[in-house]
């Protein structure tokens, strides 16, 4: 008995485990280095002026307010476009959609717009939002311009949400003399509304925290005050943190690390809500 | 006298599962009618053409004519929504929508466009009692329905179908997963409701064929074999493959 746990074999089982577990912290460690690493560097910046203020002497002291408000904006924005228009493809694709070569190509070309650069979606938004529909360098560019990035992450998981609505909640909903869209409505959407929702914030997370897009087509090098309207072109966050690591000499480092911190922040909040969403909606579920 | 006529219905789906050869069958008002057989016969596919159900399969081929009340609701020109109403349908598996009992039972008559509260609480009320469910649950129909037993939740979707009013009930196995006593609660309750509805059952056994049917119909790889009153087919089929079956033979 004895000489069979000390066996070979056992060795090779704990050996295995144990390199399991470590790559497994390995993958870990870089999120929470990165966390505390920001927080630590930025927090001394962090001050109610430097949030609510405006940034003064050519972006080395003073507040980074333009940019938050935005960031706001421009993640507002991206929610109002490509929301409806995502979970409206989404709806189409799960529940009507026939298998055919048309659907199978429009799939392939949601996959397909995921895997795009997203300076390539700058570049286009510049040909199409900026300069041939005239919206010039502008809140309502940039924000069309996030929302096409956004949109292949909302479908596909919205429609991963309403897929995995079971199949009989249909079935007998239309055998009680309900219509297809009454079904949808009634008993589809709202119980994946919550995977929705997940799919919704992660997009507009990523949006967020994208630079390369809104480089072209809506993000002000500087403009100390606040869009007045969505044809006016807006600081945000991810593009005056680029702005004052590379384009400003003798920037104080912790003003950098500073509006890194509230990017993060404003970014893992979004995630937060996310999870705390899914988290309560498993424990609500009926199914 | 005749709900149903089934006239020469041939039916194939596309992935080539279970099909339906030449159906010419009778349904009876006010009565049990059984259809029975081994699994892959057919008859869950005669159930889903009789409230159009099979609009959601793909369907490869499908002739001949269902009428009800002399009206072939095979037609183009039916107004499915309306028949589904007239023509309710219980599942294998019960399953409770996601949302309280109440809920449940009042879907389908709000789609219908009932808007009355009173009348909609009269349909909860009288749908339950039918359905011998109100006594377990009338102090608690604003809890979600899936809280319900098993047995419960079925009685709940017999319950459901017959808010709305309907004329035919179609069962689909209701009782494959309940226990004993909810069996019985819910055979008791078919007998009780045949004197005012059309009653079509698919058993889930020979023995609850025998005890439930007035008319039995036993299916065989998509043909009837043999449809008679049931208490001749079960005591003394006509047919060898019917005895074998109800013998025990095979099956």
């Amino acid at each position: 008995m004895k000489r069979f746990f000390t066996s070979n074999r056992d060795l090779t089982q704990r050996l295995g485990f144990s390199l399991l577990t470590l790559m497994t912290l390995l993958t870990v460690i870089p999120i929470i280095g990165v966390v505390i690493y920001i927080l630590v560097q930025g927090a001394p910046a962090i001050s109610w002026e430097f949030i609510t203020g405006f940034p003064r002497s050519g972006m080395r002291a003073g507040g980074i307010l333009p940019a938050i408000i935005g960031t706001f904006y421009l993640t507002l924005g991206t929610a109002i476009f490509s929301v409806p228009l995502g979970v409206a493809a989404a709806v189409y694709l799960s529940e009507y959609a026939p298998e055919n070569r048309l659907t199978r190509l429009i799939r392939l070309a949601i996959i397909n717009l995921a895997g795009i650069p997203s300076v390539v979606y700058g570049l286009f938004g510049l040909g199409l939002f900026v300069l041939f529909l005239k919206f010039g360098t502008s809140v309502l560019s940039a924000s069309l311009t996030l929302s096409i990035m956004t949109l292949p992450v909302i479908i596909s998981t919205a429609e991963e949400a309403l897929r995995a609505v079971p199949q009989s909640f249909r079935t007998v909903s239309i055998s009680l003399g309900a219509t297809r869209w009454q079904t949808i409505r009634r008993i589809v959407l709202p119980q994946a509304l919550p995977g929705i929702l997940t799919g919704v914030i992660l997009g507009l997370e990523r949006a967020a925290g994208e630079t390369a897009p809104i480089l072209f087509t809506g993000a002000a090098f500087f403009l100390p005050r606040l869009p007045n309207s969505p044809f006016d072109a807006t600081m945000a966050l991810p593009y005056h943190l680029f702005v004052i690591s590379t384009q400003v000499p003798e920037m104080p480092i912790q003003i950098q690390y500073g509006t890194a911190l509230v990017l993060l922040t404003f970014v893992l909040g979004m995630n937060l809500i996310a999870t705390y969403v899914r988290s309560r909606a498993r424990a609500k579920r009926q199914w | 006298m005749n709900k149903i006529a089934i006239e020469d219905l041939n039916l194939q789906y596309a992935d080539g599962t279970e099909s339906l050869n030449g159906i010419n069958l009778e349904v009876p008002a006010n009565a049990i009618t059984v259809l029975f057989g081994p699994a892959g016969g057919g008859k869950s596919s005669l159930l889903r053409c009789i409230n159009r159900l099979n609009d959601l399969a793909e369907v490869k081929k499908m002739t001949g004519r269902i009428l009800l009340d002399g009206g072939n609701i095979l037609d183009q020109k039916t107004d499915v929504i309306a028949l589904r109403r007239k023509v309710g349908m219980v599942f294998a598996r019960p399953v409770v929508l996601p949302m309280s009992i109440r809920q449940n039972l009042t879907y389908g008559l709000e789609l219908a466009g009932e808007k009355h509260k009173s009348r909609l609480d009269e349909a909860v009320e009288r749908s339950l009692k039918q359905a011998a469910l109100w006594e377990e649950v009338h102090d608690r129909l604003d809890e979600a329905a899936i809280a319900l037993s098993g047995g419960q939740q079925q009685r709940l979707c017999l319950a459901r179908v017959l808010a709305l009013r309907p004329e035919v009930i179609l069962l689909d196995e209701p009782t494959s997963g309940l226990d004993p006593i909810s069996t019985g609660k819910v055979e008791a309750s078919l007998q009780e409701l045949k004197k005012n509805y059309t009653v079509i059952l698919v058993p889930h056994s020979v023995q609850q064929a025998a005890r439930t049917a007035d008319h039995a119909a036993f299916f065989l790889q998509g043909k009837l074999v043999e449809y008679a009153p049931g208490t001749e087919i079960f005591t003394n089929p006509q047919d060898q493959r019917t005895e074998d079956y109800v013998t025990g033979r095979f099956g």
